[in-house]
């Protein structure tokens, strides 16, 4: 398992970079994952964050952009716009989460 | 006496109620099966309508001919679980108790859920082949059409069948060939995924088989409506692809009494446990085939392997013993590349699908991840392998779970 070195502390990742142990995430890790793929985290972020966080917490799975929009209120066109070209991959991987799970 | 309740009387459905009724005691198990109606259709088959391949009576027979002596079957429309009670009401007002409940009421394309997609140009310009109705449909409207731009279009995932959209591209490129106007129809594959298909392996193999067929591929689209006036489709990210005909895959939803019921999850698909099918929430509940939210392909396939081990499962759970045989989520498709011919894919939670030979190592008689006549004939004869042994609950000589032999790995 690779390991990586953000903001300074040493974090286990996959080989797309995403967090290994979603344990190993704290909010100042988020700030720094955010900025390395180009995203500013504003309050409208963190609150679809904070969602993925909680909702992992009692699913285990990282949820799908549907469920993070009705969870959230935010719609999925806003979600493009926060997060853009790939929403739920970079949710998850600012929200120190799994990769969405490819769908078979 | 002990109740099972089986919603739904698709393949799942079917074969479970028929391998449990030789399993559970008649004098201590009554088995009841409910469905809408009598239609059991062979849902493969509607990818060969569209093309003239197939006609209604090949494709559809009464479910009751295939639901065994000793199971009721009741016809009706669910309207909701009360799990509390441990009743399933339908629509009208009749009452079903259970002890335990195997959900398998499967997975619908929901064209209602895509703002444009249901409205004037519906069935026009704009056709899906995933309903019976939707297939015939679109064979007439290919039958006259004089070319353009067709685009391939899957809304979301996940979809039953996820290869449909695929070996639906590869026979009407086909079939526009073999009509003398392949010159005069450009096709785009629109689909959410990075590429042809959800595995990388996978993908490289379709996807080349897509270029060597002068297909577009449109990937990452993510879909937020459809606009009719324009024969445009526009992507949350503002993208637009034109069409003069759509062939969409709709969004897929589990069915409208599991969000009533409060037993699924946003797209109505019932979380369970992945190797056991037990429902997350609640000790008699099951899901089965399409239904659950299992992390494999929503296929004929999966329902097959899963109910021969879901069978020992469930009978040792009913009889307060741990449920032995883990499913791995093993798939075995079958995809039409046209000019008869074809390629099979083979898979499970762990492992992606490879090249190789199946299901017999350097033999086969079929080739996996690449084109032959075998395959073509393979997915051709199934149909009768279908009606005849696997909806009957008999044994096929195929393994239940996954295997590597045959396999090629180099590629991982």
């Amino acid at each position: 398992m690779p390991v990586a070195t953000i903001n300074g502390s040493e974090v286990q990742v996959d080989d797309e970079g995403f967090l290994a142990n979603p344990d190993q995430w704290n909010e100042e890790l988020a700030e720094a994952l955010a900025s390395q793929i180009g995203i500013n985290l504003t309050a409208e972020h963190w609150k679809a964050v904070r969602f993925l966080r909680d909702d992992f917490k009692q699913t285990g799975e990282t949820p799908t952009i549907r469920r993070i929009s009705a969870g959230t209120g935010i719609d999925i066109k806003t979600l493009f716009v926060l997060f853009p070209k790939k929403p739920a991959k970079k949710m998850a991987y600012i929200a120190g989460l799994p990769k969405p799970r490819g769908c078979v | 006496m002990n109740r099972l309740l089986i919603l739904g009387g698709g393949t799942a459905g079917t074969t479970v109620a028929n391998r449990l009724r030789k399993r559970l005691d008649p004098s201590a198990w009554k088995i009841t099966v409910v469905d809408k109606d009598d239609n059991h259709v062979y849902q493969p088959g509607q990818l060969f309508i569209p093309f003239g391949t197939y006609r209604a009576r090949d494709l559809v027979k009464p479910r009751r001919r295939f639901i065994g002596d000793g199971i009721d079957l009741v016809f009706g429309e669910v309207d909701r679980v009360d799990t509390d009670a441990a009743r399933v009401f339908l629509t009208d007002d009749r009452e079903l108790p259970y002890d335990y409940l195997v959900i398998a009421t499967g997975a619908t394309p929901r064209p209602d859920q895509t703002e444009g997609m249901v409205g004037n140009e519906f069935r026009k310009s704009i056709h899906e082949f995933y309903t019976y109705e939707g297939a015939v449909a679109l064979a007439d409207k290919l039958a006259d059409w004089e070319g353009g731009r067709m685009v391939v279009h899957i809304v979301d995932m996940p979809i039953k069948c996820p290869v449909a959209p695929l070996e639906f591209t590869f026979l009407a490129e086909a079939f526009f060939a073999e009509r003398g106007m392949r010159d005069r129809v450009e096709i785009v594959y629109a689909t959410p995924l990075e590429g042809a298909f959800t595995k990388p392996v996978a993908s490289k193999y379709l996807g080349a088989i897509l270029e060597e067929r002068k297909v577009t591929i449109e990937g990452d689209f993510a879909t937020e409506r459809v606009d009719p006036a324009n024969k445009t489709l526009v992507s949350f990210d503002e993208r637009e692809i034109p069409f003069d005909l759509l062939v969409t895959v709709p969004l897929n939803m589990g069915a409208d009494y599991i969000a009533r019921s409060g037993l699924g999850d946003d797209l109505n698909f019932v979380p369970v446990d992945r190797h056991t099918l037990l429902s997350k929430a609640h000790d008699n509940i099951f899901a089965i085939g399409d239904a659950s939210d299992i992390p494999t392909s929503k296929a004929g396939s999966v329902a097959h392997f899963s109910v021969e081990l879901f069978e020992d499962n469930f009978v040792n759970h009913a009889h307060g013993r741990p449920m032995t045989r883990p499913f791995d989520g093993h798939a075995n498709c079958f995809i039409a590349s046209g000019h008869g011919k074809g390629l099979l894919i083979d898979f499970n939670y762990d492992t992606e699908p490879l090249p190789g030979k199946y299901p017999l190592p350097g033999l086969g008689p079929f080739t996996l991840l690449r084109e032959s006549e075998a395959n073509y004939w393979g997915k051709m004869l199934f149909r009768w392998v279908y009606w005849n042994l696997l909806l009957p609950g008999k044994q096929l000589p195929f393994e239940p779970l996954m295997s590597m032999a045959g396999k090629e790995t180099e590629e991982l």
